[in-house]
């Protein structure tokens, strides 16, 4: 192995065998030796991860992103050792976390002490070597006053703590994190997020599996996108963090599934077709096809953003816009045209187009995330609008 | 030495504290907790007694019957307990499996000695009761730790082999279930050999629990025990359970050893 590499994969394949009728009774594996074209079809492989090439070096804090079941996750339990691969090679070079999650083997019915201790032999800490590092995993995580308590008592915010706690003291050289970031309130991530600047410090080989784009971009070196059990791409952490996006506004299959929802309601008197959005750097143009399918007075077409938290950013309709629409013959079509500057802030929105009668309350159809957009930019504010500040400086004395 | 050492570090630690929560964790909630572990067997020592020794009249032929029937009830017990629990213990460990690689054979030891320390608590307690009824304690008793060590290694055995066996076959439990009841039968603990016709007495000793159960009576409560050496009158008959037990650990070693990478993946 090359002298700075740190995890070598080299051609893995993973496949599950997934059962039909799962055979785990001795009764089906007699029924299956006489019933051989059961037998046969007993199982059929899932292909969990194809072909599968890389190199992690030394020292690199290496993201792996991609969808739910996109099978990245089972790649990183096969560097765990926690699978094996089907076909190929892994080879690690440097001690290794054995874990991907925090608080292995954390028992409720044990007090945080003694999960402390279990938890340590895990991570392969003797007796002794917890002693010393005690006061501190319970001062980092806050517990003083609970650790006799038994862990069932613990909140779900408490038990994190602890085992996060524990974790950042496993003494390797290559760490495997799985989606740590997902739990916890801010002031946790908070702490994440420190601990991870002091890997990155100490040159410490991370794989880091996420969907949060922005860890990926704030921590990454590089990265790699896994799509249906094979590799998209690899590449520096930006363009694989874009890369993933287009995946969401490119897959025609999320399209499709939009009208099934139940977030569209509405006595369908008038009905939205479709809706569009075009984006330039300066606007945003949201197209909409509506279409009555009786003849109404004067309905008022409405539309709202929100942001991928859910918090509503902006919207209007259009009697606030004082154009009001036209009464609307049965079959009628009309095409209406939003137009709004784009001072969104980066980031993934929502759009919630509305009919409703003149009288403001009879919904003719209500479509809850009708259609979603991306918002890149080349910088991100922590705040919902990014209206393009300028900064006038003055005063400012000038040397030299 | 050092690197044997730094090899076994993982094991040995992890083996320790897993040996430890499952004592914590055994008798959690129950008011007499530890105890239970010892009055267990001496409850179940006193229904057999009664039913068997005294309404029966089965030991009236051999000297300190109940003791005798102690002994043997105790060392089933630790056979039964360990291979009976050992069945769940890597499908119960299902959620570390999933999460953590580590050496998988530690989970199946941890549960075999953590039920020898139990077995070592009820030896004392026999020890206790011998010197209470009087017993004469030979020198012959230092015999006892190998034939303990025999018993050990083929629960630890057959442990490792229905543990695996059980993750891919959950039929298991039922089935040793069964074989376990049988077993308790066929095996010479509540009523003195020589009630059995010779030639079934003679096939019944080959069974290695037997062996060992009827070597450690003979050891420390009477000489008058019939063992493997006296129904056939020869040493070399060692050989049959002595190969039973390399047979079944060489076995069960190699399964558990294939199986062991896909614990993971098939719990």
């Amino acid at each position: 192995m090359i002298q700075n590499t740190a995890i070598k994969v080299k051609n893995v394949y993973k496949d599950f065998k997934l059962p039909h009728l799962k055979k785990n009774s001795f009764k089906s594996m007699f029924t299956g030796v006489f019933d051989r074209s059961q037998k046969h079809k007993s199982y059929e492989a899932q292909h969990a991860l194809k072909d599968i090439s890389f190199d992690i070096k030394k020292g690199e804090f290496f993201g792996i992103v991609g969808r739910n079941g996109s099978g990245k996750s089972t790649l990183l339990k096969m560097i765990a050792g926690i699978y094996q691969p089907t076909q190929g090679s892994i080879k690690i070079e440097g001690k290794l976390v054995p874990f991907i999650e925090l608080g292995v083997g954390f028992n409720p019915e044990l007090t945080g002490r003694e999960n402390v201790y279990l938890n340590g032999a895990l991570l392969g800490f003797s007796k002794k070597e917890i002693d010393g590092k005690y006061k501190d995993i319970v001062d980092f995580a806050e517990l003083e006053r609970f650790m006799d308590q038994k862990l069932k008592n613990y909140s779900s915010g408490m038990q994190v703590r602890l085992a996060f706690s524990m974790a950042i003291r496993a003494e390797a050289d290559i760490l495997l994190v799985d989606e740590v970031l997902a739990v916890g309130d801010a002031d946790f991530q908070r702490k994440c997020f420190e601990y991870f600047k002091t890997l990155k410090r100490e040159k410490k080989t991370v794989v880091f599996v996420s969907h949060s784009m922005e860890a990926i971009r704030e921590y990454c070196s590089r990265a790699m996108l896994i799509e249906k059990s094979e590799i998209l791409g690899i590449g520096s952490a930006e363009s694989i963090a874009q890369h993933y996006v287009r995946l969401f506004t490119e897959d025609p299959q999320d399209k499709q599934k939009q009208p099934q929802n139940d977030n569209r309601w509405g006595n369908r008197v008038v009905t939205i077709e479709s809706i569009d959005v075009h984006l330039t750097s300066s606007s945003i143009t949201i197209t909409e096809v509506i279409k009555a399918n009786e003849s109404i007075d004067s309905p008022i077409a409405g539309i709202r953003i929100r942001n991928n938290a859910g918090q509503e950013i902006t919207g209007s309709n259009t009697k606030i816009e004082r154009s009001n629409l036209p009464d609307l013959e049965k079959g009628q079509k009309l095409t209406l045209e939003w137009r709004m500057p784009n001072i969104l802030s980066d980031g993934a929105y929502i759009i919630d187009p509305a009919i409703v009668f003149a009288d403001e309350i009879t919904v003719c159809d209500w479509w809850n995330e009708a259609t979603t957009f991306k918002i890149m930019r080349d910088r991100r504010l922590p705040y919902p609008i990014d209206p393009g500040f300028t900064v006038h400086i003055k005063g400012a004395k000038t040397y030299g | 030495m050092k690197r044997l050492k730094n090899r076994y570090r993982y094991p040995v630690i992890l083996l320790k504290q897993l040996v430890k929560t499952d004592f914590k964790l055994r008798y959690q909630g129950s008011v007499l907790g530890y105890a239970w572990s010892l009055l267990r067997p001496l409850a179940m020592f006193v229904i057999l007694y009664v039913v068997f020794a005294k309404f029966f009249r089965l030991g009236d032929a051999i000297p300190s019957f109940p003791i005798y029937l102690l002994v043997g009830i105790v060392l089933w017990n630790y056979f039964a307990e360990v291979t009976s629990n050992s069945i769940n213990s890597i499908v119960g460990r299902g959620d570390i499996l999933r999460k953590i690689n580590f050496p998988k054979y530690v989970i199946v030891l941890a549960g075999s000695i953590s039920a020898l320390i139990n077995l070592f608590l009820n030896c004392l307690i026999i020890i206790l009761f011998m010197l209470v009824a009087g017993v004469e304690i030979s020198v012959s008793i230092l015999w006892v730790p190998l034939l303990l060590v025999e018993l050990f290694v083929l629960s630890l055995a057959l442990s490792f082999f229905l543990s695996a066996l059980f993750v891919r076959f959950r039929d298991v439990n039922y089935i040793w279930e069964v074989l376990i009841q049988g077993a308790f039968y066929l095996t010479p603990i509540l009523y003195p050999l020589s009630l059995v016709p010779e030639k079934y007495a003679k096939l019944l000793m080959l069974n290695p629990v037997a062996q060992i159960i009827q070597d450690i009576r003979h050891a420390v409560v009477t000489p008058k025990t019939m063992t493997l050496h006296s129904s056939y009158n020869t040493w070399l008959i060692y050989l049959v359970p002595l190969s039973i037990i390399a047979g079944c650990t060489l076995l069960s070693i190699k399964y558990f050893r294939a199986r062991s990478k896909h614990f993971a993946e098939e719990v």
